[in-house]
């Protein structure tokens, strides 16, 4: 909320510093965002007057001896046509700043630091100003847009500083409203918080007038929709002369960032910033019918507003028509039709309340947005409505621009804008606290808020106005009453009558913990990744159309279509990081992440998804392998206290014969493999890239699995090694699980080596195990390990085809 | 004196000079020490061809023989060692100013680690851990945090809708409700989550994580909020840092408030970090709105709470100082591997 200085003094004395103002402000809960002079890059500027002024021949120059009184005289040399001897303009000093202008002497390009110079061979010292280069337009001081020396009134004291002349020492609050206290979007409610911190006097701004006994015959009013339009109060003014509005009028529009349009729009722009109240104005003579009715759109509705736009509406939004057709979108924009012009010669004002919500999705849908329908959006309550129709009566006969009929009309819902009583217990809002705030600072407190407080042994009654809608409970009071008082006079406590409770990590949060610990020790870094991807991330894994990983969540709303789904996967994220770390230069590295996937049950959702914990591991670099990964996975499953198998699978991005399915103890728990060549490539992938994904949410079946411990062997371990010559395509794993069947003292097999070559025939290998042997009843002989063996041998060879090697 | 034992002595003498190893020297003591083919053995079973009267003089004179060889040779020995050492520690000269090989370590994301130590510290107080769901219902999010459809609070947060019940929570603060609905007081929850918002700059990032804390117990005030934070603030930021309590407005408490504490980079004095005011906003809390406890279930005439809302990035962001929220979420080894705290 822009605030100047000088227009909260209307309401209030202000006798502290603009800095001071902002820690009060601050302090009950008004943070202001940025506080500036308006006149801030301007400085020693001075009334001066030109005493002489001499052409410079063959240029548009003059020469000037300028008296800048206490400053001294100096001569300056001045390029602009209205320069004249007696003349007062204002000067910029040697070492002065003012704004820097583009040739046009218009655009502002900059702040400028004033020197010493030469033009023509004639020293100059310091420069005559023209408006422009004081930041100060038309609106803020008259004569200012003239393209040449800003003119100033002949009482100007030679040698003061120009600044408050101009009212370029005016300051500019810049307030965050918080949404609960839209009755301080204006600067008549700021000036009412500011009254209450100074503890000074409100002054009300003037609503009086006088009726004259002019009035529309048979004027009706009606609302179809008082869910949507709560109050609706007009009022008619004749004899309306437009024309300009008054300087004190325009600079505090100009201040607030609003151009001047003419005195009846005007008073309504003042009014929405002065008491944040959106008012309307139609030229009544555009009216038909003598009749206003505020209704719901029909579907395919069209309106033409203000900036000339059509707009086709429907049932949601909501217009104000009068006997025969629409004449405003509610709330937003007036219409063309009715829009005042010079000519206007009658009014009809209008201020209304609108419910926020309907006037925020009119805005929205319609991509429309005003000065009005931003205020609507926060809300506005009743008693503001009220005032702001008698503020702009009064405005009509202060700028006497008009003659305030008789013809009002007030549709309302019986919302009351008589303050509301409330009751409330002290001790209940010093419990709520935590300390007892003594009664008298809370009347105190109560009665600067305007809150006409009472009390009644234990019960606080106040006299809530209707402005404050926020005040109902005694919570609200003990905000109220805290925020004034102040937060330093709270006393730290450490709930001395609460009970014990035991907090900490559940057991699936500290085995998440677990395993991103154990991931760091192999030199894994935890990546962090969006919850939402991509559809072409969808066609990056390659998922043929009916892959459940395609029944993705739609946002609705999303920030761009890269952003749009919720993960069902977390290797597309994976594979990203992995390009992105590429393409920086970082060939190697692991990156893992714990995040949920989102997999509906049905679409669009009826119920909550299923949203369940993923593990995914990215290796990649030329060090990396499938079986570093295997090691990755051995490495969870041992900090699982688990073991995990392997079974070949293939899947659509990832390498059809470097691919494992893992599971645990017999249940899926996930994949791991090398990522397809295609796909590396489509990314411009240069060292390869192993990826895993394992679900949590199943894996959780084991977390908090204790270890156990095995009393250790009575009698010795034997130990063989066993070459085995066998076809190429038999695996390790049928050899082990032979051997396992075979022997039930096996308690380790170690692959160690495996040769492929001319010692071997072309379509064998040799694969060399050691097998550990732990004995249970009893020590072993070497004869019974020999028979061990043996038996193990003949399985090979009967399921395997395996052969001792030679 | 013998002439052979001379003529051994002379042997030694001479050929312990061409010893040049601890392999010679090994082998010249078999040479002239063994028991069986040594010289000096040999010399030894020599006794028995000795005439008895010179035996006594003979025998004294292979032991001193003997003894003198055995110094002479161990002194070799242990010379060639000490020799053949210094040439191996010599061969193994290195140059210690290559590159270490390191066993790399990786470590948890910046996010991890200010949601453990936060964690840590809670846990202590009591705090248990509740992780809700990232998908939610507009109630949970909403409407039972006191933020009906038509609130002005809503506009607040840009909300990103899967449907028009089902939304992606805009705030922990949702997660309360399920905690209360489930769980009766005393209550101490710490919710940390992902949550989402429709914003994306320098500071925002449409997903970023949230710490919402939840107490609601018998006789619960502002005071015990005061309390707790200043444990919390002295925990993470050091002992000397202190906290201010500020009015602000959140639909689900009230009072609400936005707490700074005092600027840990300048102790208070204003700089950079702080913007010259030498306060630094860390969250926002409040004593939980009534309403909110109705809402689930839960007594406000018989309990009463507070609840509080960190923002985990911002912490980060401060704590490590990096200026983007981007490099949070984008996993660059560059950027993860300096954050090894």
């Amino acid at each position: 909320m822009i605030t100047p200085l000088s227009w909260l003094k209307e309401y209030v004395d202000i006798d502290v510093t603009p800095q001071e103002l902002q820690d009060k402000l601050f302090s009950c809960g008004f943070e202001v965002e940025e506080l500036y002079e308006v006149g801030k890059d301007i400085s020693k500027v001075v009334v001066g007057k030109v005493l002489t002024c001499e052409a410079i021949p063959e240029t548009h120059l003059h020469v000037c001896q300028v008296d800048c009184g206490e400053h001294g005289q100096f001569q300056i040399c001045c390029g602009a046509d209205n320069v004249v001897a007696g003349g007062k303009f204002p000067v910029a000093l040697v070492g002065a700043t003012v704004y820097a202008t583009a040739k046009d002497h218009k655009t502002v390009e900059g702040v400028m630091t004033i020197g010493k110079g030469k033009l023509r061979g004639y020293e100059s010292h310091g420069m005559l100003c023209s408006g422009v280069e004081l930041g100060v337009n038309e609106n803020m001081y008259p004569g200012a847009d003239y393209n040449g020396l800003l003119v100033l009134p002949e009482d100007a004291v030679v040698g003061a500083d120009v600044k408050p002349m101009l009212g370029l020492d005016d300051w500019i609050f810049d307030i965050a409203i918080t949404a609960n206290r839209p009755d301080c979007q204006s600067i008549f409610g700021i000036a009412r918080e500011v009254a209450a911190v100074l503890e000074k006097e409100l002054r009300m701004p003037d609503l009086s007038y006088t009726e004259t006994d002019a009035q529309i015959d048979d004027f009706t009013v009606t609302v179809d929709c008082p869910d949507l339009c709560p109050r609706y109060s007009a009022h008619y003014v004749t004899d309306v002369t437009i024309g300009e509005s008054p300087l004190w009028m325009k600079r505090r529009l100009a201040l607030v960032g609003i151009d001047a349009i003419s005195n009846v729009v005007d008073i309504t722009n003042y009014i929405l910033k002065e008491l944040g109240q959106p008012m309307h104005a139609f030229d009544l003579t555009t009216l038909e019918g003598n009749a206003i009715h505020v209704r719901r759109a029909a579907n395919g509705e069209k309106i033409v507003t203000l900036d000339e736009q059509e707009l086709t509406l429907n049932d949601s939004n909501m217009v104000i028509c009068d006997g025969v057709k629409p004449v405003a979108l509610a709330g937003v924009m007036g219409g063309l039709n009715s829009e005042i012009r010079e000519t206007t010669s009658a009014v009809l004002f209008e201020s209304a309340k609108f419910a926020r919500d309907n006037i925020r999705r009119t805005s929205r849908a319609l991509g429309k947005r005003s000065d009005s329908s931003a205020r609507y959006e926060k809300g506005v309550d009743e008693y503001a409505t009220v005032m702001a129709l008698k503020r702009a009566l009064h405005l009509i006969e202060e700028l006497g621009c008009g003659k305030v009929g008789r013809t009002h009309a007030d549709v309302n819902t019986g919302n009351s804008v008589e303050p509301r009583e409330v009751k409330v217990s002290i001790e209940r809002v010093n419990k709520c606290l935590g300390i007892v705030v003594p009664n008298e600072e809370i009347m105190k407190i109560m009665q600067n808020l305007a809150l006409n407080p009472s009390i009644d042994g234990d019960t606080l009654t106040l006299s809530v106005p209707a402005y404050r809608e926020d005040i109902v409970t005694y919570q609200d009071v003990a905000e109220e009453v805290i925020r004034m008082y102040g937060y330093e006079h709270v006393v730290p406590a450490f709930m001395p009558s609460a009970q014990v409770t035991i907090g900490g990590l559940n057991l699936q949060q500290k085995s998440e913990l677990k395993l991103k610990n154990a991931l760091c020790s192999i030199g894994a870094y935890e990546g962090i990744h969006y919850s939402f991807f991509s559809p072409t991330d969808l066609d990056l894994l390659r998922f043929p159309e009916d892959a459940p990983e395609r029944k993705a969540i739609r946002i609705m709303n999303p920030i761009s279509e890269e952003l749009s789904l919720m993960r069902t996967t977390l290797a597309a994220s994976m594979i990203n990081a992995v390009a992105r770390n590429q393409k920086k230069g970082n060939l190697e590295g692991r990156i893992f992440e714990i995040g949920n996937v989102f997999l509906p049950y049905e679409l669009p959702l009826t119920r909550y998804p299923d949203e369940k914990a993923r593990l995914c591991v990215g290796i990649f670099g030329e060090k990396e392998s499938f079986y570093t990964m295997k090691g990755i996975a051995e490495k969870i499953a041992e900090t699982l206290q688990v073991s995990f198998t392997y079974e070949a699978m293939q899947n659509t991005f990832l390498h059809p014969y470097q691919t494992a399915r893992v599971l645990c103890e017999g249940k899926e728990v996930g994949y791991f493999g090398k990522l397809a060549y295609d796909i590396a490539d489509d990314q411009d992938l240069r060292t390869p890239v192993y990826l895993m994904e394992l679900d949590l949410k199943v894996l959780s079946a084991w977390y908090g699995k204790k270890p156990v411990f095995n009393p250790l062997p009575k009698f010795p371990e034997e130990q063989r090694d066993l070459a085995l010559v066998v076809s190429k395509e038999t695996t390790c794993g049928e050899i082990e699980a032979v051997m396992k069947d075979a022997c039930k003292y096996i308690t380790k097999i170690s692959l160690f080596d495996i040769y492929e070559g001319e010692q071997v025939a072309a379509d064998k290998k040799s694969m060399a195990f050691t097998v550990v042997f732990t004995p249970k009843e009893e020590a072993f002989t070497a004869e019974s390990v020999d028979a061990f063996v043996k038996k193990i041998l003949k399985q090979l060879d009967k399921n395997c085809g395996a052969q001792l090697r030679s | 004196m013998n002439a052979a034992l001379e003529q051994i002595k002379q042997e030694i003498i001479s050929g312990a000079e061409e010893v040049k190893s601890s392999k010679e020297a090994y082998e010249f003591r078999k040479k002239f020490l063994d028991g069986k083919t040594g010289k000096i053995g040999l010399l030894m079973r020599e006794m028995k061809n000795i005439p008895p009267e010179q035996r006594a003089d003979y025998g004294k004179g292979v032991n001193e023989l003997k003894e003198w060889a055995m110094g002479i040779i161990s002194e070799l020995d242990i010379k060639m060692k000490s020799k053949e050492l210094l040439e191996r520690y010599e061969a193994e000269k290195i140059d210690i100013s290559l590159p270490a090989e390191k066993s790399e370590q990786g470590n948890l994301h910046p996010i991890t680690l200010i949601r453990n130590q936060l964690i840590d510290i809670f846990a202590g107080m009591g705090f248990e851990i509740f992780d809700g769901p990232e998908i939610e219902t507009d109630y949970y999010n909403f409407t039972a945090l006191n933020t009906p459809q038509d609130h002005p609070a809503r506009d607040m947060q840009d909300t990103f809708y899967l449907s028009p019940e089902f939304l992606l929570r805009t705030q922990t603060s949702a997660g309360q409700i399920h905690v209360m609905e489930n769980k009766k007081p005393p209550i101490k929850i710490l919710s940390p989550g992902k949550v989402f918002r429709s914003d994306d700059d320098a500071t925002h990032s449409p997903m970023f994580t949230q710490m919402e804390g939840l107490v609601v117990d018998k006789g619960i005030t502002l005071c015990d909020l005061q309390g707790m934070l200043d444990v919390f603030v002295k925990k993470i930021y050091g002992e000397n840092t202190k906290t201010r309590l500020r009015p602000s407005y959140f639909p689900f408490t009230e009072p609400s408030v936005e707490v700074d504490c005092s600027c840990f980079e300048c102790g208070g004095k204003g700089c950079k970090l702080c913007k010259g005011t030498g306060w630094i906003e860390i969250l926002g809390a409040g004593v939980v709105n009534d309403k909110v406890l109705e809402n689930c279930g839960v007594d406000p005439n018989e309990y009463s709470g507070f609840a509080f809302g960190i923002g985990i990035e911002r912490t980060a962001m401060l704590k490590y100082g990096i200026n983007n929220i981007k490099l949070l979420f984008e996993s660059d080894l560059r950027v993860l591997k300096q954050l090894n705290d």
